[in-house]
């Protein structure tokens, strides 16, 4: 059971995005933070009629400097594995104050958004939790800049295999200190909680699908979660003025994929979909790694291997780019 | 509001600790609970979703994933304006200890129920004051509490003080394992309307979190404003006595009942030589032993700290100045600590330090892990704190009490 949302139709087009802003100036994020442009285009989605609760990460230290908070939404810190229990604690109080008549009755958007450091990895038992909740409209955005970046730069389980990080620094003898694999973390949460409605992956390049997307999430009912993709000047290291274009060659590369699950129905967005299709053709992961000192020591080898990894999801896996078993073949 | 269970007339009814802060959540409507499992503590959730299963409390109930969940759960529903109750026990309570630090930096009014515990390993079900003690110095008020009654009692008065806008403190209510989570007494439960009388609406007010009060709550502050902050909840910390004061005054009239200090209990201490002292459920035990002791002619009295946050410091010197000596029975231990001695003892030989006749202080550790406080234990105490003053001087300042060597 479900109470009532708001009404935030979709946009078609750049120019339906809405004028107001509920991140404006005071905020102390890096030239070029995709990130920043990620909380700016959540909130120009979601309305002024909106709670957002913020775990720790750069988006919490870089972003609400005492008295110069760039929040015109009411807005609270949450701890870094707490974004799952942030969103159900604010959607419970809310509910059982409007249920009681305690408070005025009306849809007011809840939005707890964690790093891929707070959600990926510390925060993910709360957001499963969280997603169990059909009762509390809730979304959880995780805006993964693939490392704990407020940190000074360490790697995540949602950081890409071998990027260089202040905890995998390339050495001497161990060029590749970071060998995990980026989690899979969209397919685990919409596998594992069948019955949330809406799950989906973003990135801020695509600014009106990333407002549609918002919006699905926060109109549909119950718990969402959304993982969008920010290209981080520092953590990555490349010139800022490319942080949009590294965004789209994440997805054109088919390094990252767009897509959203609705109602247990996945639909590719963008660039992913025509991938899929075979309409276009992925571009070779090197446009996208070479772009980026963080993957400067690379070899041709390792290269390679990741190629052939990014190959493999999308020509072995059972549903391209997301599931990685299907069922048992039989054979002849 | 009225629900199944209201009832009109104050009634009787033979419960435990647990059901006594159950129902106590029951008549203050506490808008969201949170529950985790652990001993001995969850007790109290048990009834907590029996009465929403039953239709007789209107609560949003979640059953977390974590405690450190169930008390950020809280905290959030806390700060949107929302009452609240959580709990836990022993390595539970660790479990939460970044929420609960928070929780008070925030100045969120949650009121929690620690069912005392061990801090397993090795495993121990039973009760030791430790668990909750690690919080005495973040902001939380900390009461110990001695029989069921008195938690039902303390539960109203914890969210009538903490969300006090004076205050806006969280509270715990501890209460020890077993002794009093499980067992029964005979409780007076009372009506709505009184309740209602004494216990208003929770009002977040300017520090509301919403929509319509667009505020930033928890900004980073750093070096060039934390010191202030920290200041500010000092001075919370502070005010929170006269209100304690205040809000007892008025329960003992609206309810009838109470002791004449809300934060302590004194037993035969008037013209008393020596002075034990204890928190939560011992007091049984050392009530029978100075009853006995008082038969023999020993003027022995015994002191029960109620809050230990905020501590009474002036009414505890003022009990405590007429003594020639004190024992305090610790049920916790502090590795490494001044003397060796419990947390309660260093913390009330801190508070008669300044004192012109300063009693002789000894400490002891007893009860440990939920072993019983024997009558006879606290006679030999009381001996050994005799001999103390027979020799003018404290020979063993620390002595652990019943330990098989
Ligand atoms: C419990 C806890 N452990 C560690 C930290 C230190 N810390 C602060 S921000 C941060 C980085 C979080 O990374 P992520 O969630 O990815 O956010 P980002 O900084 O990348 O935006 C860490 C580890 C903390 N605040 N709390
Ligand atoms: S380090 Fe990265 S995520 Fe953090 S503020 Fe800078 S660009 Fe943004
Ligand atoms: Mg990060």
């Amino acid at each position: 059971m479900t109470t009532m949302t708001q009404e935030l139709p979709q946009v078609r087009g750049v120019k339906q995005i809405p004028v107001f802003e509920g991140f404006t100036s005071g905020h102390r994020t890096c030239q070029g933070c995709e990130s920043a442009l990620v909380m700016r285009l959540m909130i120009k989605a979601a309305g002024p009629r909106t709670i957002v609760v913020g775990s720790t990460g750069c988006m919490y230290v870089a972003n609400t400097t005492y008295y110069s908070t760039p929040w015109v939404v009411p807005w609270m810190h949450t701890q870094l594995g707490s974004s799952g229990s942030a969103a159900t604690g604010t959607a419970a109080g809310l509910a059982s104050l409007m249920r009681k008549g305690k408070m005025q009755d009306e849809p007011i958007n809840v939005i707890a958004f964690c790093g891929d450091g707070g959600g990926v990895d510390m925060g993910l038992s709360a957001i499963s939790a969280a997603l169990q909740h059909d009762e509390y409209n809730l979304l959880i955005l995780c805006y993964d800049n693939e490392s704990y970046a407020n940190t000074d730069i360490q790697v995540s389980g949602s950081s890409p295999w071998g990027a260089n990080s202040t905890f995998s620094p390339p050495g001497k003898v161990h060029r590749i200190m970071n060998r995990r694999w980026k989690k899979n973390t969209v397919p685990m949460l919409a596998a594992g909680h069948p019955d949330v409605r809406y799950v989906a992956t973003a990135c801020g390049s695509y600014g009106p699908d990333f407002t549609n997307k918002i919006r699905r999430a926060l109109t549909i009912g119950g718990p969402t979660f959304i993982h969008s993709i920010d290209p981080c000047p520092k953590g990555w290291d490349y010139d800022p003025k490319y942080s949009h274009e590294l965004g789209m060659l994440a997805v054109e590369t088919g390094i990252w994929v767009q897509y959203e699950i609705v109602d247990g129905e996945l639909i590719l967005n963008g660039p992913s979909r025509a991938i899929a299709r075979g309409i276009r053709r992925r571009k070779p992961v090197t446009d996208y790694l070479q772009r980026q000192g963080r993957f400067a020591h690379l070899t041709e080898e390792d290269l390679k291997f990741f190629q052939e990894r990014i190959d493999e999801t999308w020509e072995k896996w059972w549903i391209p780019g997301i599931v990685p078993f299907g069922p048992h073949d039989e054979g002849e | 509001m009225a629900t199944a269970t209201v009832h009109q007339t104050e009634r009787e009814e033979l419960i435990s600790g647990s059901e006594a802060i159950a129902i106590a959540c029951s008549l203050a409507d506490v808008d969201v609970i949170t529950a985790y499992p652990i001993r001995p503590y969850d007790t109290v959730m048990q009834y907590v979703s029996k009465l929403k299963a039953d239709g007789a409390f209107d609560c949003d109930f979640i059953v977390a994933e974590s405690e450190h969940s169930q008390f950020e759960i809280v905290k959030h529903a806390s700060a949107v304006g929302a009452r609240t109750f959580c709990g836990s026990s022993g390595v539970g309570w660790f479990y939460a200890f970044e929420a609960i630090t928070v929780t008070a930096g925030l100045r969120l009014p949650v009121v929690a129920m620690v069912g005392n515990r061990a801090l397993d390993d090795p495993g121990a079900f039973g009760v030791e004051h430790n668990d909750a003690m690690a919080v005495r110095d973040l902001g939380w008020m900390l009461y110990w509490v001695g029989t069921a009654q008195e938690a039902l009692d303390t539960a109203l008065l914890a969210w009538r003080v903490a969300e006090d806008p004076r205050v806006f403190l969280p509270a715990a209510i501890s209460c020890d394992g077993s002794f009093l989570t499980h067992s029964q007494a005979i409780v007076n439960v009372p009506t709505q309307e009184q309740v209602d009388q004494f216990l208003p609406q929770y009002d977040r007010g300017r520090l509301l979190l919403h929509p319509d009060n667009p505020i930033t709550v928890a900004p980073q502050v750093n070096e060039d404003w934390l010191m202030e902050i920290r200041r500010q909840t000092d001075d919370a910390m502070r005010r929170t006595s006269d209100v304690i004061k205040e809000a007892y005054e008025e329960f003992k009239q609206l309810f009838g009942r109470g002791d004449p200090s809300p934060f302590i209990e004194e037993y035969m201490t008037e013209d008393a030589d020596i002075v034990l002292v204890g928190m939560g459920t011992l007091a049984m035990p050392v009530r029978v032993a100075v009853r006995r002791m008082r038969e023999q002619g020993k003027k022995v009295g015994f002191l029960r700290v109620k809050f230990f946050r905020p501590f009474a410091t002036d009414e505890i010197r003022e009990a405590l100045s007429h003594c020639k000596a004190v024992g305090v029975i610790d049920r916790d231990y502090s590795y490494g600590s001044p003397s060796y001695g419990g947390v309660l003892f260093n913390e009330i030989r801190s508070a008669l330090y300044t004192l012109d006749n300063r009693p002789l202080m000894q400490s002891f550790i007893a009860g440990l892990g939920g072993r019983e406080v024997l009558v006879r234990d606290v006679e030999e105490m009381t001996s050994m704190v005799q001999g103390s003053i027979d020799a003018g001087h404290v020979k063993e300042e620390n002595t652990w009490i019943g330990v098989r060597e």
